[in-house]
């Protein structure tokens, strides 16, 4: 095992950044910590690397604890969110600055300043001043420095916040690339669920301080731990039901009560490409008017509104969406296929939730 | 004009159109402005001094009492601008870096030196550093003569040249990223290391940029110094004071055109380091 954390807090004050976390990280995963702003990830990160002390519990590094251990000794590559470059120092010096510290001996220090430049596509590159790259060389830069002295873990914090999109596009399927390669342990912090799900092997959840989940991309997506969980990735429909005469109800749509007492109110969640559009104003459950269609490439986002007024968001594709023919403004029928029971009465959840859709609170295109 | 491009009006001669306009009027008018202010005054203390043929430049700018009066010159502004140049960084430092009561009297304590006459801080100094003085009382019987020695001059520099290192250092230490002083620890360097290696290099600009401003205050300054000053060992301003006195103006003349040229030869120096210095900016 390679990162190790047991029951670690962090306190601000009377604060908790972070509350009671543990979670493992093995050899060579590449593990992304994910979650809102404000939700410990960074903080996370930080008391990995050695940054920030954690309050209570224990950090282990290959087996061996590391709390009292100074960041100069924990053996860590950290690459900030700004990079963090030494814009003194060329970018040759850049990478070698590790190096020199840990005494290489001039030749070798050289041979893997080159190696680096080479591997990273910054060759030519060694003698510029950081001011004279792009962002997305910058940012190699950054990584190769963290490389250079063969830390056992690579730390990123939000690697990819400062760069455009496209180059972001590109900066990600070039860490996959590089830690196909490279192997090394690799823990990256990020808000942003689909990058998250794109890059890392495994994620881990944050909210508020507390780890909600833990598993691979497929696994938070499908078979979300919690409410939270469900709604921080993808899209989700949220609907507030309540159960009247052996059904729970919203309007017109109606879902099995679940055993759920008469009057009780339950919440459920439903992903956009569950929802069933046809045409035909009869074939499905549920009478509709297709309000919006938004283009979103491959995919079609569809906002259907019931006759109540309940908005629903469906995903289709686009062939799917052109052979169906449909337009703005047509009638249409819909029924959901899957879905998910969020929250019970009585399940202690927080009552903030209003009747009408939840969906597409975060990045679009899952 | 066939074939010629089309000019922007009729009969307009074509004109080009900047962003910013008023380049020709700004410019006229910096250069009408430095030459009133800089350039005649500079030019007839040449022409003044040109009159003089070159064994009597040499005899009044080179005389024993001159040629020592440019070692006091140079040596205690040199001396006084160096040691503000560290202070002037651990009190930027202290400033900037930290937050504690009284910062802010502290960094209006740094201008104070500007505001006060010259005269009046040397009397002041010379008064503390006189024999019977508050610090001059503690400091000659351990040998340390300052009021009326060649110390005392350094001191009176150090003190109107203050506020140039701190001034100038400020921003840039306020800019400074936290995140950079991180990552060097992350790569195993120690608080020493990445003084030495990440910080100071950045700074280091902005150390010379303070130090020229207080070297060429220190060459120019008078009012201080000759309060404070050994009547053995006296300042070139002083000298060509002296020598205006005595109605011998060339020789005021021929001292006061070293100074300049020396002065010049030393600042540009100054701002070729501060060039190297500042190489990772371009």
């Amino acid at each position: 095992m390679s990162i190790e954390l047991k029951d670690v807090s962090k306190r601000f004050g009377p604060v908790a950044a972070v509350d009671r976390v543990s979670f493992q990280v093995g050899d060579g995963e590449l593990v992304a910590l994910l979650g809102p702003s404000g939700g410990g990830k960074t903080t996370v990160l930080r008391m990995i690397a050695g940054l920030e002390e954690p309050t209570e519990g224990d950090i282990l590094v290959r087996g061996q604890r590391v709390n009292d251990v100074p960041v100069q000794r924990r053996n860590i590559g950290f690459v900030f969110q700004g990079y963090a470059l030494f814009k003194t120092m060329s970018v040759a010096d850049n990478i070698a600055f590790g190096l020199k510290i840990k005494k290489w001996p001039s030749a070798e220090r050289e041979a893997r300043v080159e190696e680096l430049l080479r591997l990273f596509g910054l060759e030519g590159l060694g003698r510029r001043f950081p001011h004279q790259l792009s962002g997305g060389q910058r940012q190699r830069v950054a990584i190769a420095r963290a490389l250079a002295p063969r830390p056992s873990v690579l730390l990123l914090d939000e690697p990819f916040g400062a760069v455009d999109a496209k180059i972001r596009q590109e900066l990600r399927d070039w860490l996959v690339r590089m830690h196909d390669e490279l192997s090394v342990t690799t823990v990256f912090v990020t808000h942003d669920q689909e990058e998250a799900m794109e890059v890392a092997s495994r994620i881990v959840i944050f909210s508020r301080g507390r780890l909600e989940q833990v598993g691979a991309p497929r696994v938070v997506y499908e078979e979300p731990a919690n409410e939270f969980v469900a709604r921080f990735i993808g899209v989700l429909n949220v609907l507030e039901l309540r159960v009247e005469g052996g059904v729970a109800r919203l309007n017109e749509l109606t879902f099995p009560a679940h055993g759920v007492a008469e009057g009780q109110g339950l919440r459920i969640g439903f992903r956009p490409y569950a929802v069933q559009v046809s045409r035909n104003p009869r074939e499905h459950r549920y009478r509709a008017t297709l309000r919006h269609v938004y283009f979103l490439g491959v995919l079609m986002r569809l906002e259907l509104a019931t006759p109540s007024g309940l908005v629903v968001r469906s995903r289709i594709t686009k062939d799917e969406f052109t052979r169906l023919g449909l337009a703005e403004g047509d009638e249409v029928s819909f029924h959901v296929r899957e879905y998910r029971v969020l929250a019970r009465d009585g399940d202690g959840l927080g009552p903030e939730v209003s009747a009408v859709h939840h969906a597409g609170t975060l990045g679009e295109g899952i | 004009m066939n074939g010629g491009k089309p000019s922007g009006k009729p009969g307009g001669r074509p004109r080009s159109r900047r962003v910013l306009p008023g380049f020709g009027l700004t410019l006229g008018v910096t250069l009408g402005y430095l030459g009133v202010l800089v350039l005649i005054p500079l030019g007839a203390l040449f022409l003044k001094a040109s009159g003089m043929g070159w064994a009597e430049f040499l005899k009044a700018a080179g005389s024993p009492r001159a040629m020592a009066s440019y070692r006091v010159t140079f040596g205690s502004a040199l001396l006084a601008a160096s040691v503000n140049a560290v202070m002037g960084t651990l009190m930027a430092w202290v400033l900037v870096r930290y937050r504690f009561p009284g910062r802010r009297v502290l960094d209006a304590l740094v201008d104070f030196p500007f505001a006060l006459p010259t005269a009046v801080g040397g009397l002041t100094l010379a008064n503390l550093f006189a024999a019977k003085g508050w610090l001059g009382r503690w400091l000659e019987p351990m040998g340390w003569k300052v009021a009326y020695a060649p110390a005392g001059i350094v001191v009176a520099l150090v003190f109107i040249g203050l506020p140039f290192v701190v001034r100038s250092l400020q921003p840039v230490l306020e800019d400074i990223d936290h995140e950079v002083e991180e990552a060097a620890a992350t790569l195993g360097a120690g608080r020493l290391r990445t003084f030495g290696q990440v910080i100071l290099p950045t700074l280091l600009p902005s150390i010379l940029t303070g130090f020229s401003l207080a070297l060429a205050r220190a060459i120019g300054e008078y009012g201080s110094v000759i309060f404070i000053a050994p009547k053995e060992s006296e300042i070139a301003s002083q000298l060509i004071w002296y020598r205006l006195e005595e109605y011998d103006y060339a020789g005021a003349m021929a001292i006061a055109v070293v100074m300049l040229v020396a002065s010049f030869a030393l600042l540009a120096g100054v701002n070729l380091a501060e060039r190297w210095a500042s190489r990772f900016q371009r």
